[in-house]
């Protein structure tokens, strides 16, 4: 096996619970809001895995558990092999420099009060505070370069900068420790479409030259799609279903996900036509339902589903947690074209 | 077609203190009986802004010129009372925030009821029953006990579909619908727009939708009105406008949006930012980002012009030749696809 087939991170059975306090009884009633389910995945080196799902499914806790910000459950989170804990030590520090955040609010993740130079230095002045000065401003000048912001644009403040100029800045400060991995969180969210292209083919030309591996988390299917190597659909803190984007898109096999795909406003297709629309809303993660966490809003659901979880199974690369799905003999499928 | 509200030449001016900013220059747009029509641009383009304005929602430190007619009623000219009786009677507004368009301390129920006491005089047990009924009709389950429930009690989506029935208590002829669902999730969304499309199908309600999303547009509307910089930029029939965009601007939206279908390729991105509205570059707005601008473009600011009619209107100084173009991919697209 050689070094690019190993997965450079690999999460098993990752879980989050947290203790709340519903409504009800003097000082509420305990209850256990499971963020993140108990979700697998890998990814390998210089390859983007894309995270998709609704609010609330758990997309940006798995951001947080990966980067060791929060404590995990349960579970386990290998980064090139070794154990990521969320104690903060000299080991976490070391470990944290290789891996690098994009948030979905550009202004908000930075600084007022630095210029933009100061901004993308920062980071390599607390990790290498041996770096001589000259060499620091050299290395921010071809960061600047590199993710398209003018040179003159050094000692300007973010409150000067347009929403995209700004995640331009946010980009190039996570990239200025060369990180092994990039956890982008929503990072074109904010971005009027067309600069949401702009900074779409920036990462993507940043992956070609630096070869960063991504962990790409968004909402929106179709930057995802133009994202990623792989897709994983998140559903109430689990995955329910994985693949490359083509097949997963394209044939999508859970019916959580024929639903999201066919509910996408696409210009390129009529998908009034044929779409799924799901009835009410995805349940509170605090009282999940038992068995599969879709069965309240699927269309097809059987009494299995009520009852028992469906496990993730794979068929050639594309992994799916649906009772339908898993048990129907081989080749059948409920999917349809 | 009869228009139900006409605007002409609006203009929109902001009082910065120590001079006035111009935010709109001259927006003409007509929107028929129960006709549904998007609106789309990215942000600061002025798509919200033209309807605030035509209402009189903006304030005293904004100063609006043009004409708004409603019938034979001119909109900017009206007293307070007169505007009270078209916003929500005869134009409802829905905005993109359900949760802060709403009244935290007051139950959904007493909410309506507002509505309904203003627009229709109903009380008491009357508005309930109305109020049961409007729930009803934008589905949610339950309506009788909803009422009294308050708005941190419901979803963002139930929340929408709430202001949504408050729209509706005043039966207004025209429902702005400014990014009613983007702050909602995709399959939440997909409900909200199905239930605006059956409702201005069965009341012969005109729909406004103000996006930023084009795909949202595409599939809800019948006409669409593409702005930059305070200017409506091009417009046609929906089919028309995404099939054969013509000026650059709608052309470079189009390409820089991303798909899930069809084969992956590398986004067109349209370089640079949108500029200020202070700060405008002489001639056409959007000149310094165009792949087609020459001096002419710098010179003057191009006319909205119909070209090759049905209503297609263009503002741009190399329109038809970019018409011709836009003519020839439609044709192959055509020709690929069967």
């Amino acid at each position: 096996m050689n070094a690019a087939d190993k997965p450079l991170l690999s999460v098993t059975n990752l879980k989050r619970h947290y203790d709340v306090r519903l409504p009800g009884g003097l000082f509420g009633t305990p209850a256990t809001l499971k963020a993140v389910d108990g979700i697998s995945f890998e990814i390998m080196k210089g390859k983007t895995l894309g995270l998709v799902g609704e609010s609330g499914c758990g997309k940006s806790t798995t951001a947080k558990l990966v980067l060791g910000h929060i404590p995990v459950t349960a579970g386990e989170i290998r980064f090139d092999g070794e154990k990521v804990t969320a104690n903060h030590n000299a080991q976490w520090r070391a470990m944290r420099r290789r891996m690098q955040m994009i948030y979905q609010d550009p202004l908000g993740a930075l600084d007022r009060r630095l210029s933009v130079a100061d901004q993308i230095g920062e980071p390599i002045q607390i990790h290498t505070p041996e770096t001589p000065k000259a060499e620091r401003d050299e290395r921010v000048a071809s960061l600047m370069a590199d993710v398209g912001l003018r040179r003159d644009m050094a000692d300007r403040f973010p409150h000067e900068l347009s929403g995209g100029q700004r995640q331009r800045v946010v980009i190039a400060r996570a990239l200025s420790l060369k990180p092994d991995l990039l956890v982008g969180d929503e990072p074109v969210s904010a971005l009027d479409v067309s600069i949401q292209a702009q900074v779409l083919n920036l990462l993507d030309d940043l992956r070609q030259s630096t070869g960063f591996t991504a962990l790409f988390i968004s909402h929106d299917l179709k930057v995802v799609r133009q994202m990623s190597d792989r897709v994983a659909v998140m559903y109430l803190g689990r995955i329910v279903e994985s693949g490359a984007p083509e097949e997963v898109f394209r044939r999508p096999q859970h019916p959580y996900t024929q639903a999201l795909v066919s509910a996408i406003p696409t210009i390129r297709r009529s998908a009034v036509a044929n779409r799924i629309v799901l009835k009410g809303d995805p349940p509170n993660p605090v009282n999940a339902p038992p068995g599969c966490p879709f069965h309240t809003r699927c269309p097809s659901a059987i009494a299995q589903c009520k009852s028992e979880v469906p496990a993730l199974l794979e068929t050639a690369g594309h992994k799916v947690a649906c009772h339908l799905v898993n048990n129907a003999p081989a080749g059948a499928g409920i999917a349809a074209e | 077609m009869d228009a139900i509200v006409s605007i002409r030449n609006m203009t929109v001016d902001f009082d910065q203190g120590h001079r006035f900013v111009r935010a709109l220059h001259g927006i003409s747009l007509d929107v028929g009986r129960g006709e549904t029509v998007g609106i789309v641009g990215e942000s600061g383009c002025g798509k919200s802004i033209t309807w605030l304005a035509a209402l009189g929602l903006l304030g005293k430190r904004a100063r609006v010129g043009g004409r708004v007619m409603m019938g034979s009623k001119s909109l900017l000219d009206l007293d307070p009372n007169g505007l009270a009786d078209i916003r929500g009677g005869k134009i409802a507004m829905i905005f993109q925030d359900p949760s802060s368009s709403l009244n935290p301390v007051h139950r959904i129920g007493r909410q309506i009821g507002e509505a309904l006491r203003l627009h229709r005089g109903l009380r008491g047990g009357a508005a309930k029953a109305e109020a049961k009924r409007l729930l009803d009709r934008v589905g949610i389950s339950n309506a009788a006990q909803r009422l009294n429930e308050y708005p941190h009690e419901l979803s963002g989506g139930m929340n929408q579909r709430v202001m949504i029935a408050m729209a509706l208590a005043g039966e207004p002829e025209v429902l702005i619908a400014d990014e009613p669902t983007t702050a909602l999730d995709v399959t939440i969304q997909a409900q909200i727009l199905d239930l605006l499309r059956e409702l201005s199908a069965d009341n012969e309600m005109a729909l406004v939708l103000i996006s930023h999303d084009l795909g949202v547009v595409a599939d809800m509307t019948e006409r669409v009105a593409v702005m930059y910089c305070g200017r409506i930029i091009e417009q046609a029939a929906t089919d028309a406008l995404f099939s054969r965009p013509v000026h650059p601007y709608t052309r470079g939206l189009i390409a820089a949006l991303p798909d899930i279908v069809g084969p992956k390729r590398r986004l067109a991105s349209i370089p640079g930012t949108v500029p200020p509205p202070d700060r405008l570059p002489p001639g056409c707005s959007f000149a310094p980002r165009c792949g087609r601008a020459d001096q002419a473009c710098t010179d003057r600011q191009p006319e909205l012009a119909g070209i090759g009619g049905q209503g297609h209107d263009v503002s741009c100084l190399h329109a038809t030749e970019l018409a011709m173009t836009a003519m020839r991919e439609a044709a192959s697209n055509e020709m690929e696809r069967a």
